[in-house]
């Protein structure tokens, strides 16, 4: 008996110390630039948030490292298969925006290489502890002993030179209240952050379509060859750009209209999708969100305010 | 009462209630509870297909949890009560259909994943259950009101928004008032939601009569079908009161 508990306690120790394997294994994409492509999924406990892109440029000054991933192990193994390409060091962490599958792993790397742009630190301050409680729900184990870790410097739009690549930072917003999208002008990839999805279907909970519809049109005018989106497969071509606005086009339309014929929140979640976004990925889940998160203000810009009280 | 007969009585008490029950379509271990709670012993209470209750399988948002109930398949629906199992308040809101149709939607809080289940009673009194399980990661009952850390409410407590639509089925009605709906289940926030809400036509005709619990969603917003014998409405009245006094009277306008 003894025997079996101390076999039992060896098995437990073994199971705790291995921990959530992400098998990340960069991608070459461009000269110096490798990107961590994530699943088309929604979080589970399989995945263990994996469900984002990140990515690193190599320089001579050091890597810049775009996004952090879901978690703590996450931002460990990132780590770990960066000193697998290079021996330079990591100069800058940059993150897109303050959704959690972006930023929660944060703390494997030093505090003043943490950016990003000054509305989504507050928001990661604000929101960033009720997300990490979530994901633990959400993907179990793969977040242990993951905790927030809010940015120390505040990325302000404009050229940034590290090692010989200039950096283009740009300060937008629509997907959220702040996102940030980088251009490489010296090898024209574009990181785009979640304001660009890719044959997965957008994610709207802090999402202003309008501001988010702008934003699509300067990162379309951008000289770029190739981009990484937040979710979905990289390309070297503005599909991807395109796609995401003709969802949220079509997803806006769809609120409107429905709203208008005075439709009610249980009829819009079961109107029939398009073909065409049929295709995306996760369109099942996502749609009824989405529908969650913008219908209430579609509504009540249909509905008229009673200026009359009732008289008896 | 030796302990071995007490026993076998109970045993026997439970075996014949199990007999009679009709197993939960949902198996929700709380069902026993309901059935005794909300409902007279001596009512019949039977689980019946023709009530529909319409709601996301994963629910987004444990505030605004979208909710549609259909009794229309129904004869002769006089009540519909509305409740969730596992909710910390269970009962959600009860209307009285009258000259609408006997389906209501409507938006709640739910603090945990739950069945939603309207049992609507027809003129024989037979209480006839629906329902549906919802997914969500809850907490929606024990989180202030976005109205209660505002002032606004304050100024627009019980404004009315609304609208009427000319539909081939019949005429739609969609109303929205501005209230926090505080269910007094978070830290130092007293119980306040609106109570009792009837819709009047321009006759003075009762379309429907609502009674609201505190899971009913902040600012809620109800939507109402009539029959197409309802014609000519141009405008209907919403009056009502929350459970501080404070009264709901409004009139909406095509």
């Amino acid at each position: 008996m003894k025997r079996l508990l101390a076999l039992l306690a060896l098995i437990a120790v073994h199971a705790t110390a291995a921990g959530f394997d992400y098998a990340l294994a960069p991608r070459q994409i461009a000269p110096d630039t490798w990107v961590l492509e994530g699943a088309q999924e929604d979080f589970s406990f399989a995945n263990g948030g994996r469900i984002v892109n990140t990515a690193f440029v190599v320089t001579p000054a050091g890597v810049v490292v775009i996004d952090s991933g879901p978690s703590r192990q996450y931002g460990e193994q990132t780590v770990a298969a960066i000193a697998r390409i290079t021996d330079q060091p990591i100069v800058k962490v940059w993150i897109t925006h303050h959704h959690p599958d972006h930023f929660l792993g944060n703390q494997a790397f030093a505090p003043k290489t943490l950016g990003a742009l000054a509305r989504t630190l507050t928001d990661i301050e604000t929101e960033g502890k009720a997300f990490n409680e979530n994901m633990y729900r959400l993907v179990g184990d793969a977040m242990r002993d993951t905790e927030v870790v809010v940015p120390t410097e505040a990325l302000v739009a404009g050229i940034v030179d590290i090692g010989g690549h200039r950096f283009e930072l740009l300060a937008l917003d629509g997907h959220t209240a702040g996102d940030l999208a980088v251009l490489d002008h010296s090898t024209g990839v574009l990181f785009a952050g979640d304001l660009v999805f890719h044959d997965r279907t957008p994610t709207t909970p802090h999402a202003t379509i309008a501001r988010w519809l702008n934003s699509l049109d300067v990162l379309e005018a951008l000289p770029f060859k190739h981009v990484v989106p937040g979710h979905g497969p990289v390309a070297a071509d503005a599909g991807p750009i395109r796609q995401t606005r003709d969802y949220l086009k079509w997803l806006d339309g769809l609120l409107t209209q429905s709203a208008a014929a005075g439709l009610d929140m249980t009829e819009v979640m079961r109107l029939p999708l398009p073909k065409l976004f049929r295709q995306m990925a996760v369109i099942d889940a996502e749609f009824p969100r989405s529908v969650s998160h913008l219908y209430p203000a579609a509504e009540e810009a249909a509905l008229h305010v009673s200026s009359h009280p009732a008289k008896h | 009462m030796p302990a071995l007969p007490r026993l076998a009585v109970l045993g026997l008490a439970l075996w014949s209630a199990l007999a009679i029950a009709e197993p939960d379509p949902l198996d929700s271990a709380r069902w026993g509870d309901m059935r005794a709670q909300l409902f007279a012993a001596e009512a019949t209470v039977v689980f019946d297909p023709r009530v529909s209750v319409t709601g996301p399988l994963t629910a987004e948002d444990a505030m605004n949890v979208p909710i549609a109930v259909d009794a229309t398949a129904l004869p002769e629906v006089v009540e519909v009560l509305v409740f969730a199992d596992f909710n910390p308040i269970t009962k959600v809101l009860a209307f009285r259909p009258k000259a609408a149709r006997a389906e209501l939607a409507f938006r709640i809080k739910l603090q945990q994943s739950s069945p939603v289940r309207a049992a609507a009673r027809t003129a024989d009194g037979v209480w006839h259950v629906g329902g549906t399980w919802v997914i969500t990661t809850g907490g929606g009952c024990t989180v202030p009101s976005t109205g209660s850390a505002s002032p606004e409410w304050q100024r627009r407590l019980n404004e009315v928004s609304g609208r009427i639509w000319s539909r081939p089925e019949g005429n739609r009605v969609r109303l929205r008032i501005i209230h926090p709906m505080d269910t007094g289940l978070a830290a130092s926030i007293p119980a306040f939601y609106i109570e009792q809400l009837a819709i009047t036509d321009g006759q003075q005709r009762v379309l429907m009569e609502i009674d609201a619990f505190e899971p009913v969603s902040e600012n809620p917003l109800f939507t109402l079908d009539l029959p197409p014998t309802v014609t000519d409405l141009v405008s209907v009245q919403i009056t009502g009161r929350d459970n501080n006094g404070n009264k709901v009277n409004a009139q909406v306008e095509r």
